[in-house]
């Protein structure tokens, strides 16, 4: 009855247990976290896993068939494919996984002070914001290697500044939510400092919008790291990266050999999609209560 | 005898919860007459929303509806497409808490009062127009012209409900479902809002049934008061008698702990410990753990309601502590 | 007005404006509040909304900043509000609050030991031993168990959460609690709870209380004194027995009157204000 009697309040609260985040996240949700776990598991003991060099090849066996020895086959270059892509899941993971941290911290703390001091600081905040809006992340990132060189670095830098104004705008609002509610007003009055009632109580009561939106940058992040590479702007050869393997295989798909970018796409989609699925999963759930 | 508008008899109702089902409804019967007012008091949990709520076919989905739920001798529960339609527009209309959650708040009055009439009811917008504005007279707004041009948030909340009144009027409903209406609104308005709302249950032969946590409201206003608890009918009352003659140890309990605006006491009589939902309901009598007259047999015995003076009791001491309960051993202060 | 003792806190045509809506018109939400209230006492404020009620509290608590007048807790001006932290805790030791909805009013991510805790702590300098007394100590104040305390505030009703924000307000050991509609989203058998446990701290402490609340019955069992505001005025002033039995403003009778009691009707109201003071309602 909780929810249909507006204005009563005294009811008695149903005792069941609390699954912390991961409460209500549905099928979708945890298919999500299973594909997104594997890749970030890929991506630490990737590495480690391959027995092969993913940088050498045997040119006489370009394009070679799927074999005993080359479970996917092989590349123009005659590099095991299999190799390749899961030796790629680390340098195909860690550009978005930087880009995501540094925006979200940064977004997070410019939400957290403009919801705090408010005022001629909030506006600044939100006119930065507004401003840097107006670059499309992947424009910044291109501007940032023709600048600094190609290479994931610069790439990583720019888009970092380009993601944090999404995450600015949407924790400033749920901040600010916060940041009016009783709870905030009643400690103040006790004289508990401000910085520690942002940290200990503000933050962690928007830390799932925080986390659902982390999650769906995570996505684009990678989407505009891989186009980088595609392009030869972001990983540069011949380290291996699902982005630039797409853009490698290219010339195989001309000689009806599709396997390399079809793999390394299909693995960034993958990928995309979960972190899709799973941010607007957590998205919904943090509406209904954080 | 007129026969019943609304008969509700023998409602159960369960809701989904975390995947089962949890008993919100237990054993609630009543009936209600063209022209009568019938009043649901309770505290939260005590399922007076959700009756008005199964009457409107506003439940959840995957409530599970036992018993009987009859208007105009038609199955409510059974009533499908047309049907429903026809009985949500026309034969019921609900009149919410706060006037303001139940408005758009970027049309105009004029749009929300006109739109019905001119939908349902086939008029032109210039007569629509003019029956709006009859509509605000009847529940006393003078200014109706001007009225139906501002926006919601331009006018009070006691003007509000006058005219969220006013479209329930436009429809002329047989029943309506008053969900709290003067709760939210300032004390100076409700005597206003409820004089209106009897005032049109009597020219018009409208039923209510008027849900309230106010004895003093309740027992004011209605024909008949039922007092819920936890789901349950505890208490069915004809007349004004309710503090006076409570029939049930809560409804005793509920009129002393209110305090007294005539003088103030040294301790009140409070309830001990926390109103239950009807799924926690212990073996025997659910009121048992917190009133005053409890004996062995209450925890063990399910009560029914039975009749007792002028209405009914689900109490098996009823009888013999009738007239002495208000009076009745000093309730213990309780802290839950 | 029966300030026999000291007078704890001293209100001097204290107003409040707020920047209207468009034309430059400014709305005057408080106008030259004037009152005292004495140690231990138990002041009342009524008003329906608008009345500047909430804006004096808010005040008075230094969350808004009055535009005229005085505020003197303890003889020492706190007209304008707490900057820092040590200026709020140092405020935060004469005068708390304790507001309305008992949903909102905690973290709910902070369980109820926890929220005791950090309140305790920004006034208990010691051992941490000290400061889970105190916490063990407030909570039996206001009746909470070993139980309560580990929880979140979902898992506590309206009225166990209302206790817990009594408790909290009361860890600065203030000289002056203000119950800002404390007891007004509370079902009537907990408010009635409440309503003793209130007298009760009152009794041991010698706390005064400011008790703000558009219910007349509410009023009559907690306070000594009542003020009657609308329209961000004090209509009426006096000793609550003598405003609630002998009205002398309209306002105040137009109040009394709507309140339904044995014998009352809506007609009966309106026809016993018809002639007086009428409630105009909006512009």
């Amino acid at each position: 009855m909780t929810t249909l009697t507006a204005g009563e309040v005294e009811v008695t609260p149903p005792r069941r247990r609390t699954w912390g985040w991961t409460r209500g996240l549905g099928v979708s949700g945890w298919l999500s976290i299973g594909v997104l776990v594997l890749v970030l598991l890929l991506a630490v003991v990737g590495p480690l896993l391959a027995s092969q060099d993913p940088n050498e090849g045997n040119l006489a066996q370009g394009f070679g068939a799927p074999s005993v020895e080359h479970w996917l086959g092989q590349d123009a270059n005659g590099r095991d494919l299999l190799t390749r892509l899961v030796v790629g899941a680390r340098t195909a993971v860690i550009g978005p996984l930087l880009v995501v941290v540094a925006s979200t911290i940064l977004g997070t703390v410019l939400a957290l002070a403009a919801a705090w001091f408010g005022g001629w600081f909030d506006t600044a905040v939100a006119r930065v914001v507004d401003a840097v809006f107006a670059f499309p992340g992947l424009l910044l990132a291109i501007l940032a290697t023709a600048l600094f060189g190609a290479g994931l670095p610069a790439a990583v830098a720019a888009l970092s500044i380009a993601y944090t104004p999404y995450m600015a705008r949407i924790a400033r609002s749920a901040a600010l939510r916060e940041r009016g509610m009783p709870y905030i007003a009643a400690l103040r009055v006790q004289g508990i400092h401000g910085l520690s009632i942002c940290v200990r109580h503000i933050l962690p009561n928007i830390r799932t919008l925080v986390l659902a939106n982390a999650t769906i940058s995570f996505g684009f992040a990678l989407i505009d790291l891989a186009g980088l590479s595609f392009i030869g702007l972001g990983v540069q050869p011949p380290t291996a990266d699902w982005g630039a393997m797409v853009g490698e295989g290219l010339a195989g798909i001309l000689q009806r050999y599709p396997q390399e970018s079809f793999y390394a796409g299909a693995l960034i989609v993958a990928t995309v999609a979960a972190a899709n699925v799973l941010g607007d999963r957590l998205t919904t759930r943090s509406e209904g209560r954080s | 005898m007129t026969t019943p508008l609304l008969q509700v008899e023998a409602l159960n109702i369960a809701l989904p919860v975390d995947g089962e089902l949890r008993t919100v409804l237990h054993d609630v019967s009543f009936s209600l007459e063209p022209g009568r007012t019938v009043g649901l008091v309770g505290e939260s949990g005590s399922g007076k929303s959700m009756t008005a709520r199964a009457v409107a076919r506003l439940l959840p989905p995957g409530a599970r509806v036992r018993g009987r739920l009859e208007f105009d001798g038609a199955s409510i529960v059974d009533l499908r497409g047309e049907a429903l339609r026809r009985y949500r527009a026309g034969d019921v209309s609900m009149i919410f808490q706060d006037p303001r959650s139940a408005i758009n708040p970027v049309r105009r009055i004029g749009d929300f009062l006109t739109e019905a009439l001119r939908i349902n009811g086939g008029m032109s917008s210039r007569a629509a127009g003019a029956r709006a504005v009859e509509l605000l007279a009847e529940v006393g707004i003078a200014d109706g012209a001007r009225r139906l041009r501002q926006y919601p948030h331009e006018l009070s909340g006691g003007l509000l409900q006058r005219v969220m009144i006013a479209a329930t009027l436009a429809v002329r409903p047989r029943l309506i479902l008053a969900d709290e209406p003067t709760t939210a609104l300032d004390v100076s308005t409700q005597a206003e809002v409820m004089a209106i709302l009897g005032r049109l249950r009597a020219e018009y032969g409208m039923a209510m049934l008027f849900i309230t946590h106010d004895l003093d409201l309740a027992a004011a206003v209605c024909d008949e008061t039922i007092v819920m608890y936890a789901g349950s009918v505890v208490e069915q009352h004809r007349g004004a008698s309710l503090h006076e003659d409570p029939l049930h140890p809560y409804t005793a309990a509920l009129a002393q702990a209110r305090p007294d605006i005539d003088r103030a006491t040294r301790r009140l009589p409070a309830i001990p410990g926390y109103p239950t939902t009807a799924y926690e309901v212990p073996p025997g009598c659910a009121f048992a753990p917190r009133c005053p007259h409890a004996v062995a047999a209450c925890t063990t015995q399910e009560p029914q309601l039975v009749p007792i003076g002028d209405g009914h009791s689900r109490c098996i001491r009823a009888e013999e502590l009738r007239g002495r309960m208000l009076t009745g051993p000093s309730t213990t202060e309780g802290v839950a | 007005m029966t300030t026999t003792g000291e007078v704890i806190l001293r209100v001097e045509g204290l107003s409040k404006s707020f920047p209207g809506r468009g034309r430059g018109h400014d709305v005057l939400a408080v106008d030259g509040v004037e009152f005292e209230l004495a140690a231990g006492g138990s002041l009342g404020i009524v008003g329906e909304s608008g009345s500047g009620k909430t804006t004096t509290a808010r005040m008075l608590i230094g969350l808004e900043r009055p535009t005229t007048g005085r505020i003197l807790i303890e003889g020492v001006d706190h007209t304008t509000p707490a900057r820092t932290a040590r200026q709020w805790r140092e405020r935060g030791r004469r005068i708390q609050i304790v507001f309305q909805d008992p949903y909102t009013s905690l973290d709910r991510h902070q369980t109820i030991g926890s929220c005791l805790s950090e309140a305790v702590s920004v006034h208990v300098r010691g051992r941490a031993g000290e400061v889970s007394d105190r916490v063990e100590e407030l909570a039996a104040l206001v009746g909470l168990d070993d139980r309560q305390l580990r929880a979140v505030p979902r898992a506590l009703s309206g009225g166990q959460r209302q206790r817990v924000a009594i408790a909290r307000a009361l860890a600065a050991e203030p000289r002056i609690l203000i119950l800002d509609e404390a007891v007004s989203a509370l079902d009537v058998s907990i408010q009635a709870q409440i309503l003793n446990l209130l007298a009760d701290i009152r009794e041991r402490t010698g706390i005064s209380y400011l008790f703000i609340s558009h219910d007349l019955a509410v009023i009559r069992q907690i306070t000594d004194d009542t003020l009657v505001m609308r329209h961000g005025r004090v209509v009426e002033h006096g000793p609550t027995p003598r405003v609630l039995d002998e009205p002398q403003h309209a306002y105040t009778r137009l109040l009394r009157s709507s309140v339904p009691r044995p014998g009352w009707t809506p007609e009966s109201a309106l026809a016993a204000l018809s002639g007086a003071d009428p409630t105009e309602d909006d512009a």
